[in-house]
Order: structure tokens, then sequence, then C-alpha cells
């Protein structure tokens, strides 16, 4: 049993990075109905600034009094960096398609997600850079289950950030503006609200959850890596596709199912731990086939998907 | 200058400065130093192309290149004109003499080119069946590759079937593995299929990856034979047949050159036949082509099928060409090139397909010292691509607009 919540623990903190990269899919494609691609570099590009930022910080002998202090600035940097990325990327090759066949800004995305991914590449290098080990260790056991300060930083940052989501999303004038684009673009056109400073506000927000995710994944595995945005970007679609895409409580939830079936399947199925990337496409597959809106979905209509 | 030019300059600037901001964190703090110089090289080196482009364009919006550009344009015309008019056996004559004597023409490396570009023209043309006559957008095309990889690498290392009797069979297999992904996926339109198809050709890899029983997992499988044929052999006026295996490489040429012969002349004929009509009727308007009787369930799957056939008999001729196969060879991104090929050249357009594989897999073998920049340079190109030609190269002579995308 202990091992059963140790697994539960893992999972939860995995699922809910996985959710913040969903929101990020789950908003621009409720606004303009696009798979952006590129996100998963977006959230590659999080987690490399967090190297960045973390170890020049280290040099600088800024992080030995206050070590968290030092994460949560570079959090906030990298998030800001990012929002600057997504919206650059959405200037130059989704805004300008606008009115193109889908399948064109699909493409274009695909191709941005490829350019960003070698940009990471060429100037960070194909191997692995290492986050500083000060945070990774540390911890507490509590009735056999072992829970490091890590997994409830991530827990923390995860809850801080979805509340403020909610928040911005449910509470303000520019969250309504977001859930008025996403329902009708000609109607609150209409009535004045400027749809592209909305889907750019959408970007940046999706985009700043993302980097915080990769700086969290960062940590938890130790190292990030030029294409580790590919998998995980997948599955937080997946996530967002299972929560009923377009809808950030089912992202916020779909992200935490496939965690925990992630680590779940990891733990308990013979081999799970080799296949563990296909449960997510096979939950996405099985979603999409027999509820096609996904858990919290609505019905839209046909032409939709 | 006038307002909108000089209100673009500005915009042109700020993306300029936005452009460094991005750029600086990632190339300035290294080695618990902010460094400015590299990051400013990079920098200026991208500016001034883009401010050459940039100005280019300014000029061909307010007109002034016309005095270069409308000879051009009459130039192609005259051209376009003269070639439309000629039969069609005198453009394709001197093709095909050319593809013949090429092995005779070049050197090794030349030839591996050619080898690769004929591999990729099977490949673009499978796809192009899916996504370009049917408009299903399909992502884990090289799934199909794979299988057919495998199929002929397992059946010619175990049970040493020869190449021939092979090729068939990993066609089969294809085709039903394509059946097996079309099944489930066709409830799905546009976005979510494109999707799905990414999760089964990762599927396929991984599971390829960590079968080690039967795939021997990342360390592949080695061993594998070349194609080879008997060839009549007399000795002493008694007459025997050899076998011989084809290693060399011009044999090779001709042999994938014979396959993409091959899938042209079937996907033309596919193009131009019944089933192809219903493709484009599913392709413009699914709802449409049901209700005029088109059985768009059982088109959709033979698209997936046909366009597998393809994919297999191509990677047949990979493992035996290679004679060894990983599944490093079957990732996404080789997917994406394969849609690039499709996308760029012209999407349901045979020639367009052959121009995009011939861009995209013998162009950058031209600019082998800019190597490390290649797949930027193709992500680069693929977003710009979509922003100035959607529709491609040389695009495909009937060709509507999907009624989803008007919503």
């Amino acid at each position: 049993m202990d091992y059963f919540f140790q697994q539960l623990i893992n999972g939860l903190t995995l699922g809910g990075v996985y959710a913040l990269v969903a929101l990020g899919y789950t908003m621009v494609y409720g606004i303009i109905q696009l798979i952006n691609f590129a996100h998963g570099e977006i959230f590659a590009a999080g987690g490399y600034l967090g190297v960045i930022l973390l170890s020049y910080m280290a040099s600088q002998g800024l992080m030995d009094s206050h070590p968290w202090f030092g994460l949560a600035f570079a959090l906030i940097l990298a998030m800001g960096y990012c929002a600057m990325l997504a919206m650059a990327v959405e200037k130059v090759a989704y805004k300008p398609l606008r009115q193109s066949s889908r399948l064109s800004v699909l493409l274009s995305a695909l191709g941005m997600s490829i350019f960003l991914q070698n940009g990471l590449m060429l100037t960070q290098g194909v191997y692995d850079k290492a986050y500083p080990t000060e945070f990774t260790h540390g911890g507490f056991e509590w009735l056999g289950v072992r829970v490091s300060f890590m997994q409830i930083g991530i827990l923390l940052v995860t809850t801080l950030l979805l509340v403020l989501l909610n928040t911005l999303v449910f509470r303000t004038r520019i969250g309504k503006a977001m859930r008025a684009t996403a329902q009708d673009k000609v109607m609150s056109a209409l009535v004045g609200i400027h749809s592209d400073k909305v889907i750019s506000t959408t970007f940046a927000i999706g985009a700043a959850l993302a980097a915080a995710a990769g700086i969290m994944v960062g940590l938890y595995y130790g190292s990030v890596r030029y294409d580790m945005g590919f998998v995980p970007g997948i599955k937080a679609f997946a996530a967002a596709v299972l929560g009923g895409i377009g809808n950030i409580t089912g992202a916020m939830i779909g992200g935490l199912i496939i965690g925990m079936v992630e680590i779940l399947a990891a733990a308990y199925i013979p081999a799970g731990g080799e296949y563990k990337d296909v449960f997510a496409f096979v939950i996405l597959i099985g979603v999409l086939y027999f509820m096609p809106t996904g858990i919290m979905g609505e019905n839209v209509d046909d032409t939709r998907v | 200058m006038t307002r909108g030019s000089r209100k673009s300059w500005q915009y042109f600037g700020l993306g300029l400065a936005w452009f460094y901001l991005l750029l600086w964190p990632l190339l300035g703090i290294r080695d618990g130093e902010l460094h400015f110089a590299d990051a400013f090289a990079v920098w200026l080196r991208v500016a001034v192309g883009a401010t050459i482009c940039f100005v280019l364009y300014r000029l061909g919006k307010a007109g002034r290149l016309d005095g270069v550009l409308s000879p051009l344009a009459a130039a192609r015309d005259a051209v376009g004109d003269a070639l439309g008019r000629a039969p069609r056996w005198m453009l394709l004559a001197p093709v095909i003499v050319f593809a013949l004597a090429y092995p005779m023409l070049t050197n090794r490396y030349a030839q591996d080119v050619a080898i690769n570009v004929l591999v990729y023209i099977c490949l673009g043309l499978g796809l192009n069946v899916v996504v370009g006559l049917c408009g299903l957008l399909d992502l884990g095309y090289i799934a199909f590759y794979g299988v057919g990889a495998y199929t002929y690498a397992l059946l010619s290392v175990h049970y040493s079937v020869p190449f021939w009797v092979c090729l068939p069979i990993c066609a089969i297999f294809a085709a039903v593995a394509g059946c097996f992904i079309g099944y489930p996926t066709l409830r799905m339109r546009g976005d979510y299929l494109a999707i799905v198809t990414l999760g089964f050709g990762e599927i396929v890899r991984i599971v390829i990856n960590n079968w080690m029983a039967l795939t021997g997992g990342p360390n592949g499988i080695l061993g594998i034979k070349s194609p080879g044929i008997y060839i009549p052999h007399f000795v002493d006026g008694s007459f025997s047949f050899e076998y011989l295996l084809l290693r060399k490489l011009e044999y090779l040429y001709y042999i994938i050159l014979a396959l993409a012969a091959f899938t042209i002349v079937a996907v033309h004929r596919i193009n131009f036949s019944r089933i192809g009509r219903a493709f484009e009727a599913i392709r413009e308007d699914e709802t449409a082509a049901e209700l005029m009787g088109v059985d768009t369930f059982r088109f959709k799957l033979l698209a997936y099928a046909l366009g597998a056939v393809f994919g297999g008999l191509a990677g047949a001729f990979f493992a035996a060409r290679m004679r060894f196969v990983s599944p490093e060879s079957f990732t996404f991104i080789e997917s994406a090139m394969v849609l690039a090929m499709v996308v760029l050249g012209g999407m349901g357009s045979i020639p367009g397909v052959i121009l995009g594989a011939l861009a995209l897999v013998a162009l950058p073998e031209a600019f082998r010292e800019f190597e490390l920049y290649r797949m930027l340079a193709f992500g680069g190109a693929m977003a710009v691509m979509m922003l100035v030609r959607p529709a491609g190269l040389w695009p495909a002579a009937r060709m509507g607009k999907r009624s989803d995308d008007t919503e």
C-alpha cells in the first residue's frame, strides 16, 4: 500500500506538470482551433532558460543564501521569456495565416516546431544540460511514503499557477474577452474586443505556463535536452483532448489522469516502464474513438472536429 | 515614403529588436559571464539577410521591380506555353533517357544521393495518395516504411526469403497496417486525425524499439541480404542459372528507379480513375461526397491501404540497400520530412511531389558545409512556404478548398 501511495504522489507531480502544458494547447485550440505544435518546444525553451539562469546565478554566488528565491526568480524570468517567444511565433507563423486553410496553419506550426527545436540545438548543443542539484535532495518520510521537497514545490507551484489562471480567465476583463473570442470570434469583434490582442495574450499565457512546467520537469529529472519538448508536448495534447479540448478544467483533469496512468502503468504492468510513452497515445486514440469530445467537452459541431 | 510603408518599417525594426531579445539569453549567458558579441554576430547576419528580403518585398509591392519582374514573368509564361503545346512524350523522353544513363555519368556519391531521392519519391507519392488526393492528414506515415523495412529484414534474416518474393509480402503487410491504423481513425477529421496518426507512428516506433526478442530493439537487425537475380550462365556448353546478389550501387539504383517508376505510374492511374475521383470528392467535401453515394468509409480505408503499399515497397528497398534496419530511421521527423515534400511540391500533384523530394533531399547535399543548419532551414522553409505559396511549387491541376476551412 505504501508503494501505491508513493506512486500516487509521483503521478500527481507529473500529472500537474502535464496539466500546465496542456492548458497552453487547450486555450489556443479553444480560440483559433489550431494544434500549436510549437508549444512543446516552448516548454523545452523554458527548461533551458531555467538551466541558463540558475547556473549563471550559482556562478555569481547568488544561490548560496536563498536558493529558493533564486529559483523563483528564474521561474518568473523564464515565463516572461517564453511568453515573448510564443508571441513572436504567433505573429510570424500563425497570424498571417488566419484566413488560409487549416492544413496550412498546421504545417506552419509543424515547421515552427522543427525550427525552434533545431534553434535550441544549435545554440545549446546536442547534449543534456544538468540542473544544479541543490534542489533535488531533501525531503521527508510520512507513513512510509517518501516525499521530496522538490515534489512539494512542484505541486505548490502548479496549484498556485492553476489558481492564478482560473482567476485570470473567470474573474478579469481579459479573461472574459478570451472566453468571448473562443465562443464567437466575429461577434466578439463586433462588440469591440480586439481579437488579435486576445489571441496574443492567450499564446503568452499558455507559453508562460509551459515554461514553468519546463523548469519543473528539468528539476524533476535533473537535466534538459533540446528534443525534450516533443513527447511531453504530445502527452499534454492528449491530456487536453482527454479533458475535452477548449476546456480549462478539463485540461487540468486530463493532465492529472495522463500523469497518473503513466506512473501507475510503469509501476504495475510488466514491461510498463519501456512502454510508458505508449499509454498516453493509447488513451488519446481511445478517447477520440469512444468519446470524441472528451470528459468535460461540450458537443461541438461536426465541422470543428 | 508613405505612411503605410513607414509603419511597416517600424514593425520590421520592432521585429528585429524582439529577435535580439529572444536570441541573447540563449547565446549570451554562459560560463558565469554575460557575453554580447556572439549573439550580436548571429543577430547581425540574420538582420542583414532579413533586411535585404524586406527591402525587396517592399520594392516589389511598390512596383519598383516591375522592370525586372514582368519580363521574367512573361518569359516564364512563354516557356510554360511552349511546354504545354509539346506532346508529352517529347518532354518525358529526355527525362527517362537521363534517368537510365545516370549511373554511367556519375560517381558513387551522386548515385547514393539519387537513390535517396528516389526512395523519398516513392514515400512522397504514397503519402500523396492519403494527403494530396484524399485530404487525410497523416503524420505517422513513416510507420508503413518501417513495417515494410522490418518485414523484409525479418524474412530475409530468419527465413532467407529472396527480395523479390518479399516485395509483395511487404506491400501486403504495410497495407494491412494501413487498414489497422486507418480503421479507428476514420471517424476523425482534420486536426484530430493528424494527432492520432502521429500517435500511431510513435507507437510503432516504440514497439520496434522495445520488442527486443523480435526486432533487436535499438540495436536493429544486421545481415539483411541484398536483392538477387538469376543470370544465365554458360559453362562448357551446359546452361545453368547463377544466383547473383546485387550489391553494386548501380544495380540498386536501377531497382529503386523501377520501383519509383512503378509508383509514379500507379499513382497516376489511381489519380485519374474512379477511385481517384472518389478520393478527390472526399477531399473537397466529405459530407457532399457521402450524399452523392461515395462510400467514404471504404474509400478512406482504401486510401490508407494504397498509400501504405508504396511506403512498404520503399521500406523493403531501404532495408535491402542498407542491409541494416534500426528504429532510428523511422522517427517522427522522417514523417515530417515526407509530408513537407508533399506540401512543398504541391499536394495531389505528381511532378510536384517529385520536385519536392528533389528539393529536400538533393539541395541540402549541395550545401553540405551548412549541414548543422539543415533542419533549421527545413523547418523555417516549411513555415515560410505556407505564408508565400500554400499550394506548393507545382500545384495540382484540380484542387478546391475544403468546406471545413470556410467556417
